[in-house]
């Protein structure tokens, strides 16, 4: 059934809110701390777990993944009702300040990039010491 | 006339679903046959869907660019918040857990440093143009963090309105450019793989931005992006108003 599989996705998203909304509570903070990304990886469990198998494969599955298709038409949607009257007539400093933090983080993901990869071969040549 | 209005309003979300059908289908044949598959057809997609939002914004004076003609609303609730997030969420069906664990340590440093890195410039372009009262450089400086950060940390330290403004539009700016930019630079910053995804995502933060930035370029990208972003603006609320506001007072 479509159904289940839509039932898991909602089911996850819910969690993951509620679960990233008491974080924000807990830290003090009035924003939801991370729902969506605790939600992904709730799906991700599932959809790898043995005991959910009958609501994340067949057509369970294509019940997600039409929704995981429908993502790129809901970002076109998304671009299309963003205030970007509004970031126009934001002037010059808000130009350079959103310019220049775009430019320097771009610079940035290689260098960060290289740590994730030399702290993988630093735990990979652990790994061969403790075999 | 009137019928017309009745019928698209009743079905505001199925009007929307038609007519993103036919401007992602202009897209991909621009894309195929005028660009000969350089530009992906997300992209240009992407990009109509905001020179809309532009047009929709100097017309009507309203804050949700296309959305705001009545006739169109159906944008709104299509490309709001929960859909986005629900169709966010579905993307991470196949994510393998190793790739996760693999760049586990790279994407949390990535998010810390993207807050910091961010406010740090925004801050920096506040002073070069004649701020120098904490409050309004903290401000401006969580707007380029996100257009989120910027007005929860103004309005928790007491910015004022206008600074609240400018630091919203800073913040819109920074998403606006990272949808358009990001297939553009994607090769010269090694955006191809899973791992450099979730460093992008953590780096970036803008939600907005680093969804539609990596669907332009290679939607596989998606999830890994999108898992590290949306920690981001917490963590930027979390910072603003307290450490970096700290910082920023014991300076000026």
């Amino acid at each position: 059934m479509i159904v289940y599989g839509v039932a898991l996705l909602s089911v996850c998203l819910v969690v993951g809110m509620l679960a990233g909304e008491t974080l924000g509570v807990l830290l003090g903070v009035e924003a939801n701390v991370g729902g969506v990304g605790i939600a992904m990886l709730l799906l991700v469990f599932a959809s790898n777990a043995e005991k959910f198998k009958t609501l994340a494969t067949g057509a369970a599955g294509e019940g997600i993944k039409f929704w995981s298709a429908m993502y790129i038409p809901i970002v076109v949607a998304m671009a299309a009702r963003q205030n970007v009257a509004a970031a126009v007539d934001g002037g010059l400093l808000a130009l350079v300040a959103g310019v220049a933090a775009v430019v320097v983080s771009f610079a940035l993901v290689p260098v960060l990039s290289r740590i994730g990869r030399s702290a993988n071969t630093i735990s990979a040549a652990n790994e061969e010491e403790v075999r | 006339m009137d019928i017309i209005e009745t019928v698209f309003i009743r079905n505001n979300l199925v009007v929307a679903f038609a007519l993103i059908g036919v401007i992602i289908w202009i897209s991909y044949f621009v894309a195929n046959k005028l660009t000969a598959g350089r530009i992906h057809g997300s992209a240009i997609a992407i990009a109509l869907g905001l020179l809309a939002a532009w047009w929709g914004g100097v017309v009507t004076g309203g804050s949700t660019g296309v959305a705001d003609f009545a006739l169109l609303g159906g944008i709104g609730l299509m490309g709001g918040g929960m859909m986005r997030d629900f169709a966010i969420v579905a993307t991470a069906f196949g994510v393998k857990l190793g790739e996760l664990k693999k760049a586990g340590l790279a994407g949390v440093i990535s998010i810390f440093a993207g807050v910091l890195v961010s406010f740090i410039v925004g801050a920096i372009v506040a002073v070069l143009f004649g701020y120098s009262d904490p409050v309004a450089i903290t401000t401006i400086g969580a707007g380029a963090v996100t257009y989120i950060v910027g007005p929860v940390t103004g309005e928790a330290i007491g910015a004022s309105s206008e600074v609240i403004t400018l630091s919203v539009a800073a913040g819109l700016i920074k998403s606006i450019l990272v949808m358009i930019g990001t297939p553009l630079v994607a090769k010269s910053i090694g955006l191809n793989n899973p791992q450099s995804a979730m460093v992008f995502g953590g780096l970036m933060g803008t939600t907005s931005g680093v969804a539609a930035g990596l669907a332009a370029t290679d939607p596989a990208l998606v999830p890994y992006g999108a898992m590290t972003a949306t920690f981001y603006t917490g963590v930027g609320c979390l910072l603003g108003p307290s450490i970096l506001f700290f910082i920023v007072s014991s300076i000026f």
